[in-house]
Formats: C-alpha cells, structure tokens, sequence
C-alpha cells in the first residue's frame, strides 16, 4: 500500500510560547504521541511541515528546530488567519496535526568546508535557526567553515529567539550581529537596516556561500550588497513561501514557471530564480 | 465482438452486477457522466459531456479522510475508494487526459493514493467519435477521433450496433464474462469505414508555440490577450486536464473531516498569501498562467501539453474567448477555425 502523503501525524502541543512583544509570533513546541512516529520523520534544515489543527484546517510553516534537537519539533507561527489563529489559542497539551516534513532543504552537502553568511529579518528567521542549530552543533561544527548570522527586526522586542541569540554572543565559533531599525530604550546593539549591516560585517564571498530569508525590502536591498562583495548567485541561497495546500505538488497553487515551491523547492539559489518568472 | 444497440442496456445492466458503471446521462439539454443503476439511463448518442468524466477519479469534492479529538488523541479514519468501476463510452479526448493527469498524481516524489486506486480500479471503454464538433482539434495535439491513448477496449458506432476492440488486458477481462456475439467480416469493414471518413476539421497549428512561450513571459502580448477574461473560471472546471484543488476542513469544533475540493487558477484568492501580497494579482497574470501551465510547464515537466483539444473551455466560456485564437496569435499566425 503506498504511503498516504495527506495523512497528519497527531503531535502534542506541549509548549505554546508567545516570541515577540507584540504577541504576534508564537512558538510552539510539539512532541510525538508515539516514540516511532520520529524514526519516520527525517527532516534537514530549510524543509517545512504542513501543522493541522483538527476542525479548522492545515498551514504550511518552517520548522524551526534542529534534527540535532531529538524529541520535538519547534514552529514559530505568525498570526495571520485561520489557522494560525487557532493554532495561538491552543491550550497545551492539545493535539495537533504534523504532516511532512516537505520540500527540499538547504544544500548542507554543498555547504561543507565553506564559510557561511546567514541573514534574516523579522519571523522569516525559523529555518535560519534551524541551519544554526545544526551547524552549532558539536558533531557538524567542524564540517563548516566561519559562520556569520546576521539578525535584523524593527525593534529588539520582534527579534525571535532571545535566550538562544544571547548564548550565540557569548561563543566563539559563530559572529552573531544582531541590528533593529531605530535606537531603543535599553538595546546595545548595532542599529541599522540589514543591507547596510551587511556590507559592513559579512566576510568576503571567497570559499562562502550566503542564505537569506526576510521580507521582501530587505532582500531586495541586500542583494546588491552581497553582490558587490562578490557573491555569484549560484552561491546565494534564498527560501520562498508561495501560498500552499497540498505541499507535494498536485494542488497547482504555489508555482513559480515550471517548478512548484512546495516539491522542488521551498530552497533555491538565486541562479535557479533567475532563469524563472518573478511570481513569488 | 458486437453490441447490438438495442442490447445495450440489457448489456450494461449485466456489468452493473461486477462494477459500478459510470455512462453519459442526459441532463436537462446537456449530458454528463453519472454513475447509473439502470442500463436503460445511459445514452450513447452524445457528443461530449458538458463537465469532463475527470471526476470520476477526481472527484469535485472528495472526502480526504475523517477524524474525531478525544482525550486520548486524534482519531483519523482514512476514505480511501476502493470499488470497481467502468467509464462506458468515455470519449478519446477524455480517456488521453486521464494519462496526463496520471504525471501529476503520481509525480517524481509523491503519489496521491485516492487518485490512483481508482484509476488502478477503473477500466476505459471508449466510443469513438464519427462527428467530430466544430470546436474539436484532439489531432492538432496528437489524438484523434479514434485514438486510443488510455483505453482498455474501443467502441465503434457502426449504425444500428457498436463494434468493439479490446485493447488491454483489463479490456479483455471486462468483456470475457459476457455474451456477446462475434464481429464479423462486413461489421469490422463497416468500423474501417466509419473512422475512414470521421474527420475533425479544426486544426491548431502549434508549430513554435512552446519555443515562444519559452521566452515570452514578459511579452506585451498578455497585457491585451486577457482582456475580456471575466475570471469565471468556467474554463479551468470543464477541462478535463486541470487539477488544482483546495483542501478545507469540514467541522464541528474538532470532529469533522478534511475535504479537497476543484479550486482553479483564475481566481485572484487562489494565491493569496498570508502576507496580502499576491504573486499573480490580476486577470493578466492569471490567464497567463493558465496558457503557461498547459502550453509549456506541463510540457518542461511531463513532456506533453496538457490539452487534449476537447473544446470545453471554447464552448462554454461566456465571453467566448477561445484558446485556438490565443494559441494562434502566440504563434503569431491564423488558425484556421473552420467552425
Ligand atoms: C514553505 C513555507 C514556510 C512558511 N513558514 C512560515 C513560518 O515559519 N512562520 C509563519 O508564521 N509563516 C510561515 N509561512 C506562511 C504561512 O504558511 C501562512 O501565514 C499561513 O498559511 C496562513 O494560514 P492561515 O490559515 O493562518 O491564514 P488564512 O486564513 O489562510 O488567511 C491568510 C490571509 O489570506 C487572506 N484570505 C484567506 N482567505 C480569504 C478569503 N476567503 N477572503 C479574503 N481573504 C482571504 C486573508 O487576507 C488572510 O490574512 C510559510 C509559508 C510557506 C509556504
Ligand atoms: S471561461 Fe472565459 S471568462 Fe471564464 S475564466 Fe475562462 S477565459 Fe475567462
Ligand atoms: S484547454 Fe480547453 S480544449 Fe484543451 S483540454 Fe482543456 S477544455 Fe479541452
Ligand atoms: S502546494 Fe500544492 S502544488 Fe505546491
């Protein structure tokens, strides 16, 4: 019998967390109702799931966690309709749906023995922290070269992770410039918008590749940057979130040309989106 | 073998007792495929159905699975179709477009098990097409009145009986448990006959057309072709190669099931994002999209253009926008619509 893509794996909400001060971010943390039910789910960082809440309906959401992180899994939600919603009322200990993990991830093989530059705005930094993770971890450290995060939101209250981007300051095997919008009460940080961050911190593009999500601003601005620095578009990796249902390429709604983001992406380099329409 | 008209109901009555048998049904002045529990309901002398038999593997709405949340989880019951089926009198157009369909549920990474148990569980009977409409071009993309493409056994309407070829094995095990006369000499002459002299008069010449759309995206050509396009979308339901669906949940509070339902490229909340912003927020992008996907991603993807040249999207659009005249001026030549 083949394998019923469709079907959710039913997860436990074991944590709903509220990220960012305007409440509208959540993480949650999902744990498996049954311990086999991991062995089945073998996901890389970059890839998504589709989360279910039973009676309203399923979304598409990056996962945040690590498959270093063993025992759960972590999706930081933003509130935007439906699901989400239902998903920021759950009580814990309810049951949700997990169906995946989808798509491609990012090229982790490729990466091996290269420098990286990790850039991200706003709540698009799930996956990113999810690559982080995994190259922070003590077995996958050595495999990478240096390893550059660069982190902007408006306010230092919208930046996801705090706890976590605190213990990245304080190591040495990762440059962790974290930057808002606007000078604020109490922040110590840099201030300044990612591109222009960008320009002045990121290492060059020799032996490097650069990964970025964010808003469609900051990309759009920070590509010149990492151009000038020298980055080839095959060696700058970005992710896309086009509206999703089925997340493996039958509903026809999330392409871009001839490729569906869901099943041949969500990851591309910018060489690949060049040769495609700007439907994203 | 035969089938003496007036012996078909009694005919499919007899399979009725081994398949659920899906024939073209007259509706008010139109016929569509409906599942019949009478031979006498079907009717063969049709020219195509209004809705495409797509359907019957692809239901319009369909039922994913249901559940139920109680304290100790979610209780999910998968709706998987398992029943025998025949599609009696399934035209060649329709029977070649469930071939293509077949790349898109049973893609390079996924396979869609509701699709493709029904469709392992249903065989073809084909009726060939002695007149062609005049909104008919199947020979312009490789089909034809009596093509074969995915079929398990063809009819030919010889008069007063239907001569019929086996084609697959599933064919011929349809028709073993019957009692059906031999075809002879002079009914298999009258069959080479009547596909002699059927003949579809409309030709596409799609010479080019892909190459073009290869590098035409940004042609100024879409900013006029979807001009009069309503967003109806009437054309995306009636044609039997698309598929986009949408999933919904069908509920009361955690007890309900998941449903997938037809959802179509035209309409600008088809890829809305969360966000606001939309990659395709108008008319010209959609219909855009819409002669893209068939005329060329399908054809970068699964080798084929996913047409089979029915006519549905011409014949029931309400502004009459008709997708030879959008080929032919790609193709920046005059099709010849000989209608
Ligand atoms: C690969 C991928 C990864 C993603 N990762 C993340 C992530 O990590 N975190 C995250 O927060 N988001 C992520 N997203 C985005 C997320 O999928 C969407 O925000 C989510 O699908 C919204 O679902 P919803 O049910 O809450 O909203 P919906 O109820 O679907 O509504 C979304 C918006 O669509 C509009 N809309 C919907 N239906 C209608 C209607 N009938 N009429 C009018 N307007 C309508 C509304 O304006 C509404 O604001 C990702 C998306 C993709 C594709
Ligand atoms: S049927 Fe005609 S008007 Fe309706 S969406 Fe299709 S092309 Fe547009
Ligand atoms: S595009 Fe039109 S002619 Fe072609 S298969 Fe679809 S409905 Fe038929
Ligand atoms: S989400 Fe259905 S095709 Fe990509």
């Amino acid at each position: 019998m083949m394998r019923n893509p469709y079907l959710p794996l039913p997860m436990k909400l074991v944590k709903n967390f509220t990220e960012t001060d305007d409440k509208l971010v959540h993480t949650f943390t999902l744990e498996y109702l049954n311990a086999a039910d991991e062995a089945g789910f073998k996901y890389s960082p970059g890839q998504f799931a589709e989360l279910c809440v039973f009676g309203k309906g399923e979304a598409p959401f990056g996962i945040a966690s690590s498959p270093t992180e063993p025992g759960h899994l972590k999706f930081s939600v933003a509130k935007v309709g439906v699901v989400s919603t239902a998903l920021h009322l759950m009580e814990e200990g309810t049951m949700v749906g997990v169906r995946g993990p989808l798509g491609n991830s990012f090229p982790l093989e490729d990466f091996k023995g290269k420098n990286l530059v990790i850039i991200g705005g706003g709540f698009a930094f799930t996956t990113l922290r999810a690559l982080t993770a995994y190259i922070l971890n003590p077995a996958n450290r050595g495999d990478f070269g240096k390893l550059t995060v660069i982190y902007g939101a408006r306010t230092p209250g919208l930046l996801l992770y705090k706890d976590e981007l605190a213990e990245w300051e304080k190591r040495d095997d990762i440059d962790l410039v974290c930057t808002i919008d606007r000078p604020a009460e109490g922040w110590n940080g840099r201030v300044g918008f990612v591109p222009a961050v960008t320009k002045e911190v990121a290492p060059g593009a020799d032996n490097a590749y650069a990964v970025i999500c964010g808003p469609p601003v900051m990309i759009k601005f920070t590509m010149p940057e990492l151009e000038a620095l020298g980055f080839p578009p095959e060696r700058i990796i970005m992710s896309l979130e086009n509206r999703m249902k089925c997340g493996i390429g039958m509903c026809g709604r999330c392409n871009v040309g001839n490729k569906y983001v869901c099943k041949d992406g969500p990851v591309f380099t910018r060489a690949e989106l060049n040769q495609l329409p700007n439907e994203y | 073998m035969l089938i003496n008209k007036n012996e078909l109901a009694g005919f499919l009555d007899q399979l009725m007792s081994r398949y659920q048998v899906f024939a073209p049904v007259k509706e008010a002045d139109y016929t569509n495929f409906k599942q019949i529990s009478s031979g006498t309901e079907a009717t063969l002398d049709y020219s195509n159905t209004k809705i495409p038999p797509k359907g019957i593997l692809f239901p319009q709405t369909e039922k994913l699975f249901s559940y139920s949340c109680g304290t100790e989880g979610a209780q999910v019951q998968e709706c998987i179709d398992q029943q025998k089926k025949v599609v009696f009198g399934i035209r060649p157009c329709d029977a070649k477009s469930l071939v293509l369909l077949d790349n898109v549920f049973n893609n390079d990474k996924y396979q869609d098990p509701y699709y493709l148990t029904r469709r392992e569980n249903t065989i073809l009977v084909g009726l060939g097409c002695n007149r062609p409409a005049g909104t008919c071009f199947c020979t312009s993309l490789g089909g034809g009145p009596f093509d074969t493409t995915g079929l398990d056994a063809l009819l030919v309407d010889t008069g007063d009986k239907y001569v019929v070829e086996i084609l697959t094995e599933r064919g011929r095990e349809l028709f073993s448990g019957t009692t059906l006369p031999e075809a002879g000499e002079a009914d298999r002459a009258a069959a080479a006959a009547v596909k002699e002299t059927a003949t579809v008069s409309c030709t596409v010449n799609l010479d080019g057309v892909k190459a073009k759309l290869d590098t035409d995206f940004y042609d100024p050509i879409w900013d006029g072709l979807h001009e009069k396009c309503l967003g109806c979308a009437v054309c995306t339901y009636t044609c039997p190669t698309c598929h986009c669906f949408d999933i919904v949940d069908d509920a009361v509070d955690a007890n309900g099931c998941r449903v997938r339902n037809w959802d179509a490229c035209m309409f600008p909340l088809f890829t809305l994002h969360g966000s606001g912003h939309n990659p395709r927020p108008t008319g010209k992008e959609r219909f855009r999209q819409r002669v893209m996907h068939k005329f060329k991603y399908f054809v970068d993807n699964y080798n084929v253009m996913a047409c089979v040249g029915c006519g549905r999207c011409i014949k029931n659009c309400p502004v009459n926008l008709d997708i030879r005249a959008i080929l032919a001026e790609i193709q920046g030549s005059e099709a010849r619509l000989d209608k």
